[in-house]
């Protein structure tokens, strides 16, 4: 790709915008359309854009194979372990209500209410979609360094 | 409804009501007939990809209602200021009558199945406080994940092509029987 | 509005039966990209955002660039066959037949009374407002909330999914010199 500057300077620009949209995405899933699902696969897009403008190793340097490993099983682990912490506090698995608290819900600033935490069911589904998001990222990256992996090694 | 086979003149409002189903079967036997004509495996999985892609634009057009939005609440209908428990209370006495309104107000013609009375959803949705009407949110949520599943789904049918790829040098169907009889 | 359906459900028709027909696999994967986009169009439409959504990042994105990568490690073209696919044709327009029968008792599209509409009583947008205090997003307090535990078994569809790619792609470097298959001896 290195005799296509057109590409490179393009994806350059586009590819920080791409990341924030995904973050975008993935925290106010709960407000918009979005959720961890579109905003993994949005963040796991950039970082292929990347991968294929310049290169896979430039790719394992900003995301190495080993930690994109890990986040498969953490972002499973986030979702489970948010079931298993509303178990601990006295309530069903994932039954986010035992999850409200009083804790900074809500600050007034110069007479306007501010929200800080999101409290209850909220913060329930935001840990839920933080958990998705994660895995479905670090699997859609995974998918992509294995297939691009091949190709270098079978040529 | 059995006469129907024999009275196969379709009327207008027939068409009207049912053409988004058969845009969809037309679209389903497409991605069928390349699953069961072709022999190249990418071609096989480019027919379920579409076959599936049809799956979900059924399930989407069945949550459609007419004159609705997205099942995203405006700020009318949204408790923003809920975080305390006293409110929420208050919210929920607030949609009890309500409900129990509607299953006052069930027309005659909607046949209840079971106990529970069905009611159309316009007086359903116009208990927001904007009176929009909002699509329903469940074929979309299991299609959101039937995508993301989907797309797993076929990460794993190519790589297991890349490998027979690898073992067998090709990727026809007919020629990789032709090597299993082989050996 | 109307017109825009029409445009959209033609090009679908259209692109879907141009993959069926080409034989240039490069063709085929990028109509592949471009059915998806004008379904997510549709389903845009269709008051379904974040489908959509999903459908345009999934199906014309990721789902493009690994059919591409397969291609580029197989091959680019298909096996040419003279025959013409009777018997397929055949079985593909006997099931769309008995399909297109079945919808006649279909509730019909945009129906307020459908039964999916109608069940549960009161639906998930009703409910939502005082279980979820204020989530305007009903899609995801049902992904997330009502349905977490189908959410949760399809993360670890995903997850399972990430591992089997990872077991049936990934070269260990130890285990390549064993692995004594035709094609590996440039590793």
């Amino acid at each position: 790709m290195n005799s296509f500057p057109i590409v490179r300077i393009v994806s350059k620009i586009l590819i920080p915008y791409i990341l924030l949209f995904g973050l975008y995405v993935q925290f106010h899933g709960d407000f918009g359309p979005g959720g961890g699902f579109q905003a993994g696969v949005i963040l796991a897009s950039a970082l292929i854009l990347y991968g294929l403008v310049f290169g896979i190793p430039a790719a394992k340097a900003v995301a190495p194979p080993w930690i994109v490993e890990k986040f498969i099983a953490l972002g499973v682990l986030v979702y489970a372990g948010t079931g298993v912490a509303t178990m601990l506090l006295g309530g069903n698995f994932l039954d986010y209500d035992v999850l409200e608290h009083h804790f900074l819900t809500e600050i007034t600033v110069g007479g306007q209410t501010l929200h800080m935490l999101p409290s209850g069911q909220h913060l329930g589904i935001f840990l839920v979609e933080v958990g998705v998001g994660i895995t479905v990222t670090a699997v859609m990256l995974m998918i992509f360094y294995c297939f691009a992996g091949r190709e270098t090694s079978s040529e | 409804m059995s006469n129907d086979l024999w009275q196969l003149a379709i009327t207008t409002e027939q068409f009207k009501g049912l053409y988004n189903y058969w845009i969809v079967i037309f679209l389903m036997m497409t991605g069928f007939f390349i699953v069961i004509s072709r022999k190249n495996m990418i071609k096989t999985v480019i027919g379920l990809n579409i076959f599936q892609t049809s799956v979900f634009l059924l399930y989407i057009t069945m949550g459609k209602v007419n004159n609705g939005t997205a099942p995203i609440l405006g700020p009318e209908d949204a408790h923003h200021d809920d975080h305390s428990h006293d409110k929420s209370h208050d919210a929920e006495h607030a949609a009890h009558p309500f409900l129990n309104q509607i299953s006052e107000q069930t027309p005659a013609q909607n046949v209840s199945v079971g106990n529970e009375p069905t009611a159309p959803l316009e007086v359903l949705a116009e208990a927001g406080n904007s009176g929009l009407i909002y699509s329903n949110p469940l074929p979309s949520v299991l299609m959101l994940t039937a995508i993301v599943v989907g797309i797993a789904t076929t990460a794993l049918a190519l790589a297991l092509i890349v490998r027979i790829r690898e073992d067998y040098g090709t990727i026809e169907e007919d020629e990789i029987l032709i090597l299993d009889r082989e050996s | 509005m109307i017109y825009i359906d029409i445009i959209i459900l033609t090009l679908l028709a259209v692109t879907a039966v141009t993959v069926a027909r080409i034989r240039d696999l490069w063709a085929a994967v990028m109509f592949t990209g471009i059915y998806s986009f004008l379904g997510a169009s549709w389903m845009l439409l269709l008051d379904a955002p974040d489908v959509a959504f999903t459908e345009a990042a999934v199906g014309a994105g990721i789902s493009t660039v690994l059919l591409l990568v397969t291609l580029a490690l197989t091959s680019k073209t298909e096996k040419t066959s003279v025959s013409v696919p009777i018997v397929p044709l055949l079985v593909v327009i006997g099931t769309g037949a008995a399909l297109i029968y079945g919808t006649l008792d279909m509730p019909h599209f945009g129906d307020p009374d459908a039964p999916v509409h109608t069940h549960p009583n009161p639906g998930f947008v009703e409910r939502s407002q005082p279980d979820m205090h204020g989530l305007p997003n009903v899609v995801t307090a049902v992904l997330a909330s009502y349905r977490g535990y189908d959410t949760l078994g399809e993360t670890a569809v995903i997850f399972t999914a990430g591992i089997g790619v990872l077991l049936i792609l990934r070269r260990e470097k130890t285990s390549t010199e064993a692995d004594d298959s035709t094609t590996e001896g440039t590793s």
